[in-house]
């Protein structure tokens, strides 16, 4: 059962953000070439293939979970077998066996830590190739805020300690069912049903690890927190689950970032997030996704089917998802926002980009329940190659939602004429007192602004990349800075090759 | 510096040059006028290797070297500069960060590494200040919402950061109201030397009286039909095109 094989592992880690008025100018200066394609060899723990109710059961030993956790587990995987593949997207559904999967994959050694000395360098340099600034990787291997890697390490660090004196919790989802498991029981699966769909019964059932936040009543988290996620292994799907909660007047801000190497086969990716706002807090949740999204000819690549929600559960709340989508070989996810207090808001910034064969098939749903709630949606499609590229958004009106609006804008950018845009913007509204606004564009990169630039000296390529990154600014501009630096050098960087 | 011979073009198969000539040294201001529709513009398109333009016979020298079988990006980055008749906006995208890749992508064609983000933002200053361009224009996006007066000083801004060895101005002075017009003028002024050269295609002689030319040329039907100095500028100015249509014509 063990076998040393690389696999899949994700990375969490703190990071302090500064940010002064100088940012904004950097991030406009930067630009620079940075690339994923590569794999770790570090020792796995790897379950055998296939989706039993063994399966499960051995990956609630391995983690030494509770018996309700794993009564809960169970009760997802029977939801799981019983429900069929969707058909309603805008693709065609891959053949996904399940039973060819691997469903449980951990570093082998787990060791105390003290120094970086002591780190695995082939983790280390994983660390410098992603683009880790070496102050990071000390934090992030020294002190193994990696916790969720090896997460049975525990080493203290100073971030903790600042997050610990404010009484935020953040650790692996793992460790938050040793430590605190009364929130977990309380609050799992009380946004995202395991019987939500069916990605998220599996994932109900087999998740492996993932991330847990809990800021308490008043506090404003004081950095930004962040966790990285690289799927690294063959043959195995990553089922993170992250759970993040907000009690009454706390804000925090909460990035992740993907990448993965690249691969023949396809592999999967079914994570579920939940959020949970309680009374005037607020939640942001930003995301640079960039998985390996296959080569040129559609070979390879990640399916990432992933369920995001939150609810405003509290009057005064709000929530607010950033995504920066360039990767996988299809991208299929909604991340959207229960309104369930009065005067709460929800939010969604996104930009997809899909060149080569990729699909892309994303938006957002806004469930307005409570009275004089409103929501935001922004997205911006960019789409090259033969690729599709599809929004498509849900904003629900309940019968109680007095006074809520919505605004929605929906924009498409095609480069080159083999692509394709769609939007399938849904709208129920069972309250007359709602107004819902909604704009859609569609437009290309015209040739005259590219001769504009190139005749400014600017390489054809680069020429897009500007462009591409300007009409996506209104997004990006959501992220934190060292987040919107990434994005835009990957959003240039996915269109290398795209001209022409 | 610049030598053009026979030149021929077309768009769409329609031919618009039709066999010009036209020598330009270093240190020489040239205006070129005519009248709508003679190919003015397509000479500027042609010059800086816009795509849909197709040189079909001809040939053009910069510093002795075939500028035709240089990319648009290779030309400015040898120093074509053209200010366009009608500015391109681009949404989202800021002045500075453009200017700042467009010369850091100039300066790398030479062998030079990127301005240092001090230095840069000094000469930002200094050369808004020469064209009196609007620092909060700077920082806009790209053109986008500009008048059209705000577009072409943001050309002659441009064109003070890049410093390019042969500029051409297409029309650069239309649309400027009276103080611009100066202010553009004085800064070309400013910018020209011994080691670069200007083309102003114009409709005005007004702007001729603040950039005084070294020759004026008369562009009708695809080919320069006259050439003179400024003289010839006011002569137009008083007679119109039809004396020199019916020359060329008959
Ligand atoms: N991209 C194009 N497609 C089709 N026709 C074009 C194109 N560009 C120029 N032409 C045609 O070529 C001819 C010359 O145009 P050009 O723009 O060079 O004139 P101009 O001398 O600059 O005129 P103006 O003084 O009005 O600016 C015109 O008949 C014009 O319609
Ligand atoms: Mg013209």
């Amino acid at each position: 059962m063990l076998d040393g094989c690389p696999s899949t592992y994700l990375i969490t880690f703190w990071r302090c953000v500064m940010s002064t008025k100088d940012d904004a100018l950097l991030k406009e200066l930067t630009l620079e070439e940075y690339k994923y394609g590569f794999t770790t060899d570090i020792e796995m723990d790897i379950a055998p293939k296939g989706l039993t109710e063994d399966t499960v059961r051995l990956i609630s030993a391995k983690k030494n979970e509770p018996e309700w956790l794993l009564e809960w587990r169970l009760k997802a995987l029977q939801h799981f077998l019983k429900m069929d593949m969707p058909t309603w997207q805008n693709f065609e559904n891959p053949d996904v066996d399940f039973q060819d999967i691997s469903y449980y994959a951990a570093p082998k050694a787990k060791p105390k830590l003290n120094s970086l000395d002591e780190v695995d360098p082939e983790l280390l340099s994983t660390f410098a190739k992603l683009g880790i600034p070496l102050d990071e990787q000390k934090v992030l291997a020294g002190v193994v805020a990696v916790d969720a890697v090896f997460d049975s390490v525990s080493v203290k660090t100073t971030f903790r300690e600042k997050l610990k004196e404010q009484g935020v919790i953040f650790s692996s989802f793992g460790e938050a069912v040793q430590e605190h498991p009364e929130l977990i029981r309380q609050y799992l699966g009380t946004v995202v049903p395991q019987t939500d769909n069916v990605y998220a019964a599996l994932n109900s059932a087999v998740f492996s690890d993932g991330s847990f936040v809990y800021i308490p009543k008043g506090v404003r988290c004081p950095m930004e927190l962040s966790t990285y996620f690289r799927i690294n292994a063959e043959n195995t799907g990553q089922f993170e689950r992250t759970l993040i909660i907000a009690d009454e007047g706390a804000y925090v801000s909460y990035l992740e970032g993907c990448t993965a190497p690249m691969r023949d086969e396809n592999q999967m990716h079914a994570a579920v997030v939940e959020l949970i706002a309680l009374k005037d807090a607020e939640i942001k949740y930003s995301t640079v996704q960039n998985w390996y999204p296959g080569d040129k000819d559609g070979k390879g690549g990640i399916y990432n089917f992933v369920t995001k929600r939150g609810i405003c559960k509290g009057d005064h709340s709000k929530i607010s998802w950033t995504q920066v989508e360039t990767g996988s070989a299809i991208t299929w996810k909604y991340p959207g926002v229960i309104l369930k207090g009065d005067h709460s808001v929800g939010e969604f910034y996104s930009v997809a980009l899909t060149r080569n064969k990729q699909v892309a098939d994303t938006g957002t749903k806004m469930i307005h329940l409570g009275k004089n709630t409103r929501s935001k949606i922004i997205s911006k499609g960019i789409s090259a190659g033969v690729s599709h590229n599809s929004y498509r958004g849900l904003v629900k009106i309940g019968p109680g939602a007095d006074n809520s609006r919505n605004f929605t804008q929906c924009d498409s950018l095609l480069i080159g004429d083999r692509c394709g845009a769609h939007t399938f913007p849904y709208i129920e509204s069972r309250n007359k007192t709602a107004k819902l606004e909604h704009e859609a564009t569609t437009s290309k990169i015209g040739e005259d602004q590219l001769f504009y630039l190139t005749q400014r000296g600017i390489d054809p390529e680069k020429a897009v990349g500007l462009i591409v990154n300007g009409y996506a600014k209104e997004v990006l501009n959501q992220l934190p800075m060292e987040f919107a630096v990434e994005a835009q050098k990957l959003l240039a960087i996915s269109l290398e090759g795209s001209v022409g | 510096m610049l030598s053009i011979k026979n030149l021929h073009a077309s768009v769409e198969d329609k031919a618009i040059l039709k066999g010009l000539d036209l020598e330009v040294k270093a240190g020489e201001v040239h205006a070129i006028m005519g009248p709508n529709g003679s190919g003015k513009s397509t000479l500027g398109n042609v010059l800086a290797g816009r795509e849909a333009y197709e040189v079909t016979e001809g040939e053009v020298l910069l510093d002795g070297s075939d500028l035709l079988a240089l990319s648009p990006e290779d030309r400015a980055r040898e120093g074509v500069f053209l200010a366009f008749q009608y500015p391109i906006e681009i949404p989202g995208v800021s002045n500075i960060n453009f200017l700042k890749t467009a010369l850091s992508e100039i300066r790398a064609y030479k062998g030079l590494p990127p301005m240092e983000a001090r230095d840069f933002l000094k000469k930002v200053k200094e050369k808004q200040q020469l064209v009196e361009f609007d620092a909060k224009l700077a920082n806009r996006s790209l053109n986008e919402g500009f008048s059209g007066g705000e577009k072409k000083r943001n050309e002659i801004f441009q064109l003070a950061m890049l410093e390019p060895k042969l500029a051409i101005l297409d029309e650069t002075d239309s649309g400027l109201d009276i103080d611009a017009l100066r202010i553009v003028a004085r800064g070309v002024n400013q910018l020209r030397a011994d080691n670069n050269a200007f083309i102003l295609i114009t409709h005005y002689q007004r702007l001729l009286e603040y950039i005084v030319p070294d020759f004026v040329h008369v562009l009708y039907n695809g080919r320069i039909v006259r050439s003179g100095t400024k003289e010839l500028a006011l002569e137009l100015e008083e007679k119109g095109y039809d004396w020199i249509k019916e020359t060329v014509d008959a």
